[in-house]
């Protein structure tokens, strides 16, 4: 069945950052088309932990973060539903001496950028969190993060930008997309032909060959983390916690389901879906119980993983294309892209309507990847959250650097 | 570990005792594991312990092939691995994650046997999950293996040959049996002739269990609308329509159910595909006649790949024992192949009748009300369930558990997904085969938090 | 009020359990749930509603018949045989 489609903007993936970035268009009158190969927020955006959270972030992300900070609260007037969003506070917490410090490390260089962080010493953490057991000399809280449902979230952009107007294509895969004058011709699905003054490429794990197709490959891979959600219990957690170094991070639902993160899936022969795997899930679910003891008698009844888009320094592409005019990059958010999604769509808009944004970005240019002997290394002022940093993600695309 | 890996046969009901006993016989030692504490499965599940009633009060007809079941399985002690009260969780590329006992035993195989049974089907209706509400299969159970009633004056309703059986093995026990309410119009049991031709004892049998119940004064109703179960804190009551009227009963206990649906979901894990079945009106793992997946080496057998019955169970449990030795090149009978697969022809032309004469009401699902829970487990209304269809333009049904949670419970859809289907389908306009199934993933049934790798797990780990 | 009414088994040897603090006793050969519906009317309160729940379907599929003992393990009614000095809490709800 053929379609033809003219529009001031085509945009390739309709996970969060695509789907808010339709919607911030509309605002702005301009014509959209949202193109996503499966339904629109089933991939990363829809089946990641549910972290609402800046705490933790490189310094480079945090304005963005803080953009997008707010707009977490207004969901309900952005997009029709409050996505359970949840103001309950991010904890981090400390297993030892070295990884109290890396949080007070954290804590002093991030002090200009107004996260309102809060280090809370070893019997000031048992007084106030009194359900949280092991190990723990310490934590780091966030008062202003929390929590929200990825699958409610993602979703509600995408049909709110179809509400608003924006042509929004589910599954249809963009199979090509070129330059074409000053614009850019997109074919997909089946006899599917789009004209569009810009293009965005949102395409999340997928993004990779569209990059290269405009001559800027880029080193994207997978990873796959996985969850384990409990039956619902009585309310045991009063905040969302992750773990300094990596290795579990834990929150509970309204409903009382207690998600429960830190490892990672394998993927299945079709590298665009995963399991997770029996072990991952076991050690997961007894370190769960270990932590946080009023969970041990519970059920898991469910696990869960998703493709996600991995970049080598684990932040991601966003912003115009070092080849392309028109063009605008937005992926690689390296599990940590939920939270900063709403930000990063309006960023997108304003780079397409105006060639600029007010938002600072640089950090996460294209370009960093243009030269493979600067391509950056683990940056270092960064702490390493939640999903199983030790494991390295399985390479997928590594373009033409590899 | 030296060798080759064991087959795995997972159910220990009718298809999983034929299957093992056709694997010994072929020299194999298979593990059998099975979440009962005995074999049997549900048709005919044991008892905990003896309570004076015999074979005959138990099983009925088929007391002698539920006793040469048991008995034959007990016979293959020894010569099998056999893990009761143990649950299969997980499964990937030739390994299984089983919970026995709080700790879990990580097992490869070579040949994986899935004979997972079936539960019974429903669509929701007004008061479905009140107390004293259960299923057909389920007060069967009651009154089977925990030798009780599921009420004083009990109402049996829905559909299926199940739904006369149960109510004459009441009634027979001397329970009060207020009414058999079937969905079915009177006119659809014509089709029953033409199972005479086919098995002549067992149209002939259902005959008698409805003339008996008619003989001590239980209402028969057929051709059941607008079914609902009435009460606050448990069951009052039943209501419908039928005959052109209006009617009301009261009742302290309800068997509702509409024939049966599939436990599929190891065969998704195991990779299998699936395709969607029209006289089952439900997506099924796809086998052969043999009892072949598209998977190498992993076979289905039983109700778990589709609803054909006990009798098909037992033969289809021996016969994906021949193919797995057929495929391990050890011999097999071609001729005891071929003659199982004739016997499975022949009923299978038989549930044809049998969905003729017991059609499943897919129209009750355009008319679930707004305020009847269409999962239990979360409780979604039917209400719920159609604002999140039309607020996220929901057409598929893993998209619909997505937003909605309907499916997304303790049970995982196994009661409500069929239903939530029908519901999706009705609304979007589609064709049921045309929503999506629901994937399943791990753990298939709920495992304990604390579940602990086997100690020789972790020692060969080491 | 009792759910499930005794056929059989009434006079096999009791098993005393404690229901909602009230001493109670099953027979030897009882499911959980047969015990508890024996003596009660429901299981457990749904978390979401408060509404009585009594399980559905007897075989371990349904999950409805979850339910709680005193120091909290849970165990699924229909598939666990009842255990001499079981203490099981039916009001658990989500109350904290």
């Amino acid at each position: 069945m053929s379609q033809r489609l003219d529009v001031d903007v085509a945009i390739i993936g309709g996970g969060l950052v695509g789907s808010s970035a339709a919607l911030a268009l509309r605002g702005m009158g301009l014509s959209v088309a949202l193109l996503d190969k499966g339904f629109c927020g089933a991939q990363a955006s829809g089946v990641n932990y549910g972290g609402v959270r800046r705490q933790g972030r490189p310094r480079a992300q945090l304005p963005l973060s803080q953009r997008a900070h707010a707009v977490w609260p207004r969901l309900s007037s952005r997009i029709g539903i409050d996505g359970e969003f949840t103001r309950s506070g991010h904890l981090k917490l400390a297993r030892g001496e070295a990884a109290m410090a890396a949080l007070e490390a954290y804590a002093a260089i991030v002090a200009d950028h107004d996260l309102g962080i809060e280090l809370i010493g070893h019997n000031d953490l048992r007084e106030r969190f009194p359900w949280i057991d092991g190990d723990v000399v310490g934590a780091s809280l966030c008062a202003g993060d929390g929590h929200a449902n990825p699958r409610l979230v993602s979703a509600g952009f995408a049909s709110a930008a179809r509400r608003a107007g924006a042509h929004v294509l589910e599954n249809t895969p963009v199979t090509g997309a070129t330059r074409n004058g000053t614009g850019f011709a997109l074919e997909a699905g089946e006899g599917v032909a789009i004209r569009a003054g810009a293009l965005i490429n949102s395409a999340g794990a997928w993004a990779g060959p569209f990059a290269a197709s405009f001559g800027e490959p880029v080193p994207v891979s997978r990873i796959y983390p996985s969850m384990v959600v409990t039956e619902p219990l009585a309310p045991i957690m009063t905040v969302n916690t992750g773990m300094e170094g990596g290795g579990i991070y834990a929150r509970q639902v309204e409903r009382g389901n207690c998600v429960v993160g830190g490892e990672r899936g394998l993927p299945l022969p079709d590298a665009d879906f995963s399991r997770p795997t029996g072990d991952g899930a076991l050690a997961i679910m007894n370190r769960a119980a270990e932590l946080f003891p009023a969970m041990r008698h519970a059920q898991a009844i469910r696990f869960w993983t998703g493709t996600e888009a991995a970049m080598p320094d684990s932040n991601p592409v966003i912003g115009p294309s070092s080849t392309t005019p028109g063009l605008f990059h937005a992926f690689g958010f390296t599990g940590a892209g939920f939270q900063i999604a709403p930000g990063v769509g309006e960023v997108l808009a304003e780079l397409v309507r105006d060639g600029a944004t007010s938002t600072p970005i640089e950090a996460f240019s294209i370009g960093r990847f243009a030269d493979r002997a600067t391509m950056p290394a683990a940056i270092s002022d960064r702490t390493a959250d939640g999903s199983g940093a030790a494991r390295p993600p399985e390479p997928e695309h590594r373009g033409d650097l590899s | 570990m030296s060798g080759r890996a064991q087959p795995l046969v997972v159910g220990a009901g009718p298809a999983g005792i034929r299957a093992a006993q056709a694997l010994v016989a072929a020299g194999l030692r298979p593990l059998v594991v099975d979440e009962a504490p005995a074999c049997g499965g549900q048709i005919y599940r044991q008892r905990l312990v003896p309570d004076g009633r015999s074979a005959e009060a138990l099983y009925g007809s088929e007391a002698g092939k539920a006793q040469a079941l048991h008995r034959d399985f007990a016979a293959l002690t020894g010569h099998i691995d056999y893990w009761p009260q143990a649950l299969l969780w997980n499964l990937r590329d030739g390994e299984a994650d089983i919970a026995v006992a709080g700790e879990n035993r990580r097992v490869a195989y070579d040949g994986l046997i899935l004979a997972t049974g079936a539960t019974d089907r429903i669509l929701p209706i007004p008061g479905w999950t009140l107390p004293g509400v259960f299923t057909l299969g389920g007060s069967q159970v009651a009154l089977k293996a925990q030798g009780c009633a599921i009420g004083s004056r009990v109402v049996f309703a829905g559909t299926g040959p199940l739904l006369y059986l149960v109510a004459w093995q009441y009634m027979k026990a001397g329970v009060e049996v207020a009414a058999v309410l079937d969905a079915a119009p009177f006119s659809a049991k014509f089709a029953m002739l033409r199972g005479l031709k086919l098995f002549p004892a067992i149209v002939l049998r259902g005959m008698r269990f409805v003339a008996e119940l008619k003989l001590r004064g239980v209402a028969l109703h057929s051709g059941v609308e607008g079914l609902r179960i009435e009460g606050s804190r448990e069951v009052s009551g039943v209501a419908w329509r039928s005959g052109g009227r209006e009617h009301r009963l009261a009742c302290d206990g309800v068997g509702y159910g509409l024939a049966l649906r599939s436990e599929t979901q190891a065969a998704d894990l195991a990779g299998c595909a699936f395709r969607f079945d029209q006289r089952d009106r439900a997506w099924l793992p796809q086998r052969d006649a043999a009892g072949r997946t598209s998977v190498p080496r992993v076979y289905l057998a039983g109700d778990g790949a589709g609803i054909f019955g006990a009798d098909a169970a037992e033969r289809a449990g021996e016969r994906a024992a021949l193919a797995l030795c057929e495929d391990r090149r050890l011999p097999v009978s071609l001729e005891r192949a071929a003659r199982l697969e004739r016997e499975l022809a022949r009923i299978d032309r038989f549930r044809d009748v049998l969905e003729a004469a017991f059609p499943f009401p897919a129209h009750w699902a355009g008319a679930i009300a707004g305020d009847t829970l269409l999962c239990r487990c979360e409780e979604i209304s039917a209400g719920e369930a159609r604002d999140a269809i039309g607020r996220y333009d929901i057409v598929e049904l893993n998209r619909l558990k997505a937003v909605s949670r309907v499916g997304m419970g303790r049970c995982q859809g196994r009661i409500c997904g069929g239903a939530a289907a029908e519901l999706l389908a009705t609304e979007t306009g589609q064709g049921i085969e045309d929503v999506g199934r629901l994937r399943s993933q791990a753990p298939l049934k709920p495992v304990p938090l604390v579940l602990q790798p086997a100690a020789r797990d972790r020692e060969t780990a080491a | 009020m009792p759910l499930l009414h005794r056929i059989t088994r009434k006079d096999h040897a009791p098993i005393a359990f404690t229901l909602d603090g009230r001493a109670c006793e099953g027979r030897a050969g009882d499911t959980l749930l047969t015990a508890i519906l024996s003596h009660a009317g429901a299981v457990r309160q749904s978390e979401f509603s408060g509404k009585p729940r009594a399980g559905f379907c007897q075989m371990g599929a349904c999950q409805d018949c979850w339910v709680t003992l005193a120091g909290g393990e849970r165990l699924r009614a229909c598939t666990t045989p009842l255990a001499a000095g079981m203490s099981i809490v039916t009001q658990a709800g989500r109350a904290s």
